[in-house]
């Protein structure tokens, strides 16, 4: 029959438009709830696929990588404050394919030899192409890609060129976005410090690396601040990138620290994850989502 | 096929030994270390080609690029692959230099319409005359250029160094942006002698040349319309990016074709040539944007040639790149189907439904690779990272969702259920309506001869019945030991390129069953087996690597001097060359079946400007 093909197709899209209904119904009232999203999102899915954003966003992967940004030791580590993990080799600024990265050498003042800390650092994102050689070759696991893609600005010319102050962020920063591939750096390097941290020890008659202060004495675990503190990156202008670093601590802070729920001998699906009676939640995705206005549920 | 008296199938050593007997002085063996092929004297290259061509099967001349030998002997080469289709193997290569001063080589393209636009890039890059071109002028860059951006004494506007790494960057690596460094309105040369009060902008009809238009075509005599020259783009939502096509209409119907392009050129190969090895590899994501996976597999087996026994990819990076090259394959296919179908008129629904599928793709991609779209994922010798055991989400910022999956149960569901059923869905959405197959059926025709001889490929070649699939023609990675057909299509047409494309993405998905097992056999195997080096040294000499992408042969030409950066590295672009048969194929049609015949090609225009 002429046209049976027409109503074929139609019945396909008649059914995509039912399966969005049963999603609806099934889900009255839980929209924005971690697990249905998870099952909106997973293969399973048959209905709406949507991510609202930027009410809701998909997290991003831990290999995600979008401009780079270099590692420092954590402010209030005892034994390195603030020390930078870079040695100023210069592989990242050979390696970079578009040539975005400049490094200016320090020398020490006594000697006029170069020392091996970074002076300036800078990268141009606007040149930036996201491959990620920097962090892939790096020989100290100085370098890395960060997750946050928001950095749309007004103007160019001053923003977009990453001096060190702004690309600096500590390691419990990198810890807290990259939990896996930064515990498997750490077991490459053969302890949590930095290799030339370790081979000095080393030479001075110490353990080659000390534990991970943070896992030695876990922060108080503080979640109405962390919350707070990071909601208030993202709406902050650029500059408010100390702040956030500061922030990450405490939001570092639950995956390593064991929550109360992974003692009773179950480990969460993510960490920092708290059991609510049979489900595992994020207590971060609970902060309450920027809503539309004039627009209810 | 062809119906010529059966060509000579020999192997090649045999072939060049025949050829060399039968010109005497005008071809010689190419004796360069790690030089193939064979250098023709230029006198003799048309006779050549046409004896290779009838004489010997090579029917198929895949790739025509140049190369500039500046303080190597100081003179242009034009380098040819010549291929047979559809048996396969391993190419004919032959070479004609010419002086630099006065670079003039005959034209193939009487011989081998696939030359056409090639040949004319040649000219606009290199500045080659090719005696006998029926319409050589610039192809990428405008008419009224001055220069010839890819000879190696040209600098562009903002040059700083002949090669990266740049020594500015480092030991004393001050920042500057490069509008300070060369400001506008002093990044311009200008030819000498030029004033700007004389400049006369090149005017319309000089690229209406060669468009045949001193052809009276007579329409209908009851109804005797005008010609009328109209511009499709370069802003069209119809040509998937900024793509002029020049159509001569007597009524509407076409008369002649003329695709214009180069809006999008960014001397992708000059860039490539002050790059270093691996830093091409992430610009090549940025070609054929929808399938940077497959890019980089082309390059990365076109450099592991030329590294020769100084690299082995492991087992394991052989299965992970073809899992990801067919997954590529089926991103692409989605998207051409769904875009074509936007073409036609269905207006977003089957495009939104392939794109959803596609995303589930692309969230594997992002997981493994770090990057949706520019994967940065193969390297020479192998792949950058192993897959993560879990795809898996870490919240960092407000309102994020995190997910948590098992990576080989991801893949397991997507390859075994959803993959087979969206595809299954587009078919039973799609094939049998009326609409689409009253668009489609018998517009822009291809017939199997006129695609071989305008070097056509991919599904393009495919969907006129020419069974010429290079992952079996000229095998790489594990292909040889995987099961699948090579789909063919009887018609050519618009609806057979389409029901082809389909017909692939269930052979990929048949693949992809095959890599499975495959993928959790090789668990914890090394995944690569080059040098860790931060920079590589290739060894002097020549590669032409090639893969099946999605689009069709995406080929590498590449010349090294031993040196870390390539002396010459030319994309054999499948959306590019695609292209040379579009005003053929749309000759006689209505205007209105442009846009679709377009969109059967699918064609990127990252990949055709370059």
């Amino acid at each position: 029959m002429y046209g049976s093909g027409i109503l074929k197709g139609l019945g396909v899209t008649f059914r995509h438009l039912i399966t969005t209904f049963i999603d609806d119904i099934q889900w009255l009232g839980r929209k924005r709830d971690v697990e249905v999203f998870q099952q909106k999102q997973s293969l399973a899915n048959r209905g709406l696929v949507t991510v609202e954003y930027p009410e809701e966003k998909l997290a991003v992967p831990e290999r995600f990588r979008f401009t780079p940004f270099l590692i420092t030791y954590n402010q209030d580590d005892p034994d390195y404050p603030g020390k930078d993990w870079c040695t100023s080799c210069g592989i990242c600024a050979k390696v970079c394919p578009p040539q975005c990265i400049w490094i200016v050498r320090g020398t020490d003042p006594k000697t006029g030899r170069p020392k091996p800390e970074p002076e300036q650092f800078y990268i141009d994102i606007d040149i930036c192409m996201n491959c990620g050689y920097c962090a892939e070759y790096c020989p100290f696991d100085a370098i890395k890609m960060d997750h946050n893609y928001e950095l749309a600005s007004y103007d160019r010319t001053s923003t977009h060129i990453h001096d060190k102050a702004r690309l600096s962020r500590e390691i419990r920063y990198w810890q807290s976005i990259a939990p896996t591939i930064a515990a498997e750096e750490e077991a490459a390097r053969g302890g949590y410090d930095h290799t030339d941290v370790q081979k000095a020890r080393k030479k001075a008659g110490l353990e080659p690396s000390r534990p991970d202060p943070l896992k030695v004495k876990p922060a108080e675990p503080e979640p109405a601040p962390v919350a707070v503190a990071v909601a208030e990156a993202p709406a902050a202008a650029p500059q408010a990138e100390a702040p956030k670093a500061e922030a990450a601590p405490a939001a570092s802070a639950a995956p390593a620290a064991p929550s109360s729920a992974a003692a009773d001998g179950e480990t969460p699906p993510h960490p920092g994850w708290i059991k609510r009676g049979k489900r595992w939640i994020d207590p971060n995705a609970k902060v309450e989502p920027v809503r539309r206005k004039g627009k209810s549920e | 096929m062809t119906d010529q008296v059966l060509p000579q199938v020999t192997d090649l050593p045999s072939t060049v030994a025949a050829l060399k007997e039968r010109f005497p002085n005008a071809v010689k063996d190419d004796t360069r270390s790690g030089y193939q092929g064979v250098i023709v004297d230029p006198a003799h290259l048309t006779e050549f080609a046409r004896v290779i061509r009838d004489e010997f099967g090579f029917n198929y001349l895949s790739s025509v690029t140049a190369v500039d030998y500046l303080g190597h002997g100081d003179h242009l080469e034009v380098v040819y692959h010549a291929y047979r289709v559809p048996s396969g193997g391993k190419p004919l290569v032959f070479k004609a230099q010419t002086d630099r001063n006065d670079a003039v080589v005959p034209s193939l393209v009487s011989i081998y319409p696939g030359a056409d636009f090639q040949e004319r890039e040649a000219y606009d890059l290199y500045g080659i005359h090719f005696v006998g071109h029926p319409n050589l002028k610039r192809i990428l860059l405008w008419e009224g250029f001055e220069g010839y951006p890819m000879r190696k004494d040209y600098h562009e506007a903002y040059y700083e160094q002949e090669t990266k790494p740049f020594d500015s960057r480092w030991p004393g690596g001050h920042v500057f942006r490069a509008e300070e460094y060369n400001p506008f309105g002093h990044n311009v040369r200008y030819p000498a002698g030029f004033t700007l009060d004389d400049y006369k902008p090149v005017a319309e009809e000089q690229l209406q040349q060669g468009m045949a238009l001193g052809v009276d075509i007579m329409g209908d005599p009851a109804f005797r319309t005008d010609r009328l020259i109209v511009n499709l783009g370069p802003h069209h939502p119809s040509t998937h990016g900024v793509f002029r096509m020049m159509v001569a209409l007597t009524g509407e119907t076409i008369e002649s074709l003329e695709p214009v392009m180069g809006y999008l050129h960014r001397n992708h190969e000059k860039i490539g040539e002050r790059n270093t090895w691996y830093g091409n590899m992430p610009f090549t994501d940025r070609l054929d944007y929808i399938c940077s996976m497959a890019n980089n597999l082309a390059y990365a087996i076109t450099v592991e040639q030329m590294m020769g026994n100084q690299v082995s990819v492991p087992y394991r990076a052989e299965v992970i790149r073809v899992l990801m090259a067919e997954l590529t394959r089926i991103t692409n296919h989605l998207w051409a189907i769904g875009f074509l179908l936007n073409d036609l008129g269905a207006f977003f629904t089957p495009a939104l439904y392939a794109i959803q599928t596609r995303e589930y793709i692309l969230d594997f991609f992002e997981a493994t690779a770090g990057s949706r779209m520019m994967c940065n994922y193969m390297r020479i010798g192998g792949v950058a990272k192993d897959l993560m055991a879990r795809i898996r989400s870490e919240a960092a910022l407000i309102n994020d969702k995190v997910r948590d999956m098992d990576t080989m149960e991801y893949l397991d569901k997507l390859i075994n259920d959803r993959l087979p059923r969206s595809i299954d869905e587009l078919d039973e959405l799609l094939s049998e309506s009326e609409i689409i197959k009253s668009r489609c059926i018998g517009v822009g025709l291809l017939p199997a001869e006129m695609a071989i001889a305008y070097s056509a490929s991919g599904p393009l070649l495919r969907a006129s019945g020419v069974p010429y699939d290079i992952r079996r023609a000229d095998p790489y990675s594990i292909y040889p030991e995987l099961e699948f057909d090579i789909c063919t299509r009887p018609n050519g047409d618009i609806y057979d390129r389409y029901y082809l494309r389909l017909d692939e993405m269930r052979q990929s998905v048949r693949i992809l069953k095959q890599i499975l097992p495959r993928l959790k056999d090789t668990q914890g195997q090394p995944i690569f087996g080059g040098k860790t080096s931060y920079s590589i040294k290739v060894p002097a000499g020549e590669a032409y690597g090639h893969a099946e992408n999605p689009k069709g042969e995406l080929g590498f030409y590449c010349v090294s001097t031993g040196g870390g950066n390539p002396w010459r590295y030319h994309v054999r672009a499948p959306s590019f060359i695609n292209l040379t048969p579009l005003g053929e194929m749309c000759k006689g049609q209505k205007v209105a079946d442009v846009v679709a015949i377009l969109g059967s090609i699918d064609i990127v225009l990252g990949e055709t400007d370059r």
